[in-house]
């Protein structure tokens, strides 16, 4: 999916025991984790998990209680200026300037890094096209549609060309097609050597995206690896879900047998089992039921170790 | 050594430049306004005024302190309404921290553009001034980097409440509560010795009244009594102000 990491000892990022309270609530309890050149590492958690906190902290606009963050060798926050001018970030919520057009923004932005207007002016036209935006050069933020802002930010924010970027929910509120063209980009740009950390809710963006994740909880790192190494070592490798009058009497029934794990959630029933035919098989002696039999995925791992809990933001 | 409140100056430099003629004529009119209702309708009524022993039409009074209130008010507006607008509404400061630039760097640049705004308009009201014959007085000149100082005091103090605000709705606090009094109690519309003498005490420490101090005897063709006791208080507002300004801007964005 990405490339094979160009050979190097120093990865590009690098967190230890990172540590963050705010009050009585701890908002990180002791992160670790490291990204290697080429590599995309994914963050997921729920609401509150510790994700924004620890990517505030590697940008240097949080200080860490405890902990070392280092990229590219060198320590954040103390060489904060220089790690930033390798880093691109987006941020969850677009911080365009509605009064610049598309050209503009990249101009204004690329000027923060000191670049000279020249070298900006140089790459603006095939950052636009990467961007698909050639034909917005002269539209203002508020002429364009969701993906196109989202993929103006991602454009501004490679605009020094930087080594690692940082995205925070960068499909958030994107239709399918904004998305898979976000992603198209993405892997454009871990083929071309450059790292990702992105933060996600969407499992099979994590999936499709990250050569690892790292599943947070309550500030800690509960889990981490490749997706499908994940899946295989947490999971059962089959679900059927089944729903329909009369499908929660099947959790006390002998059918439940089955299945390794049986979970609810509201009316529907999930069974997860390493023999699902046999199970389907019994289940089709009952009538009125639906069921749907499909391969464990990343949401089935991440409701696993998170819970089915709603977390609301508080 | 990198100026990186630059680009940020630069950024809003650029914005400005696009509806600078609208913002102008507003920025502007309103100062002329008061000048020309007041000035000509109370002149002829007042007549002269007593300014330290001499007698000065009531027009160039009003002119003189009117000037000082107008650097205020603009670098007030810009560092209140515009900055909270970029920072909090925005969120421009958010993506400008992005880059490798610090909040400091930030804060500084509001800063420094609010007082160029207020210098702007300004400058766009004494050309009107000159022009309308109200005074002549070479030392204009001075008065300039003055009211420049005046604007950076005023922008300085704006964005400690713009670092405190929760909305707009907050700045209606500062305006009523500590710059409209201040207006009346700093010798811009009436000279000061008819007040009771604690109020007079109370209006030396203002910083609108400094500026009007220094201000007003070049108007006049004279120079200030005291410059460097105002020069210094107020530089003193500024400095003060400013550090304020940062530490709270600093925690705000630290949550």
């Amino acid at each position: 999916m990405s490339a094979s990491p160009p050979v190097t000892t120093t990865p590009h990022l690098q967190c230890s025991d990172l540590h963050k309270r705010y009050g009585d609530n701890i908002a990180v309890d002791g992160v670790s984790f490291a990204i290697e050149a080429g590599e995309c590492l994914g963050v997921i958690g729920p609401n509150g998990a510790g994700k924004t906190t620890t990517l505030r902290m590697c940008l240097g606009l949080t200080t860490p209680d405890s902990g070392r963050i280092q990229a590219f060798g060198m320590d954040m926050p103390a060489d904060d200026l220089a790690i930033k001018a390798r880093l691109g970030v987006v941020s969850q919520f677009d911080t365009l300037d509605p009064d610049f057009t598309c050209a503009e923004n990249l101009l204004v932005f690329g000027r923060y890094f000191g670049l000279p207007d020249a070298t900006i002016r140089s790459r603006i036209p095939q950052l636009l096209e990467f961007g698909a935006l050639s034909h917005k050069a002269d539209a203002k933020p508020g002429e364009l549609s969701g993906g196109m802002k989202r993929r103006l930010s991602l454009a501004r924010a490679l605009i020094s060309d930087p080594a690692l970027l940082m995205l925070d929910e960068p499909t958030t509120g994107l239709d399918p097609q904004a998305r898979h063209l976000m992603w198209e980009r993405l892997q454009q740009l871990l083929q071309q050597g450059k790292s990702i950390l992105l933060t996600t809710h969407f499992m099979d963006e994590a999936e499709r995206l990250c050569d690892r994740l790292l599943v947070l909880d309550h500030g800690r790192v509960i889990a981490q690896g490749k997706p499908r190494e994940l899946i295989a070592a947490h999971l059962e490798p089959d679900v059927v879900e089944v729903f329909g009058a009369g499908a929660l009497a099947l959790i006390d029934s002998p059918l439940a047998q089955m299945a390794q794990r049986v979970e609810r959630s509201g009316e529907t029933v999930f069974f997860y089992t390493d023999a699902a035919p046999a199970l389907l098989a019994q289940l089709a002696t009952h009538t009125g039921l639906r069921s749907l039999h499909r391969p464990a995925n990343l949401e089935d791992l991440f409701l696993k170790l998170t819970g089915r809990q709603i977390r609301e933001a508080s | 050594m990198r100026m990186r409140w630059w680009p940020v100056f630069l950024r809003n430099l650029l914005v400005w430049r696009k509806l600078a003629l609208p913002s102008l004529v507003g920025n502007i009119a309103e100062p002329l306004m008061w000048l020309v209702a007041f000035g000509y309708g109370m002149g002829s009524l007042v007549g002269e005024v007593q300014v330290g022993g001499q007698r000065v039409p009531y027009l160039l009074f009003l002119a003189s302190g009117s000037i000082c209130m107008s650097a205020m008010n603009a670098a007030t507006f810009e560092a209140l309404y515009s900055a909270f607008s970029r920072m909090h509404v925005q969120k421009t400061w958010d993506g400008i921290l992005n880059a490798p630039v610090r909040l400091d760097d930030v804060v500084l640049a509001e800063m420094l553009w609010a007082a160029f705004k207020s210098l702007f308009t300004v400058s766009a009201i004494l050309v009107v001034m000159l022009a309308l014959g109200i005074s002549h007085s070479p030392k204009l000149l001075v008065a300039w980097p003055i009211l420049l100082l005046a604007g950076i005091t005023f922008s300085c103090m704006a964005l400690v409440f713009n670092a405190l605000a929760k909305g707009y709705d907050f700045f209606t606090y500062y305006f009523t509560l500590f710059l409209t009094p201040m207006m009346f109690l700093s010798g811009v519309f009436f000279p000061l010795d008819q007040l009771p003498d604690w109020v007079g005490w109370l209006a030396a420490w203002l910083p609108l009244t400094q500026v009007v101090e220094l201000v007003r005897p070049l108007f006049m063709d004279m120079w200030p009594t005291h410059p460097w006791r105002h020069l210094g208080m107020l530089a003193l507002y500024a400095g003060v102000s400013f550090q304020i300004a940062l530490v709270l801007t600093r925690r705000r964005f630290a949550r």
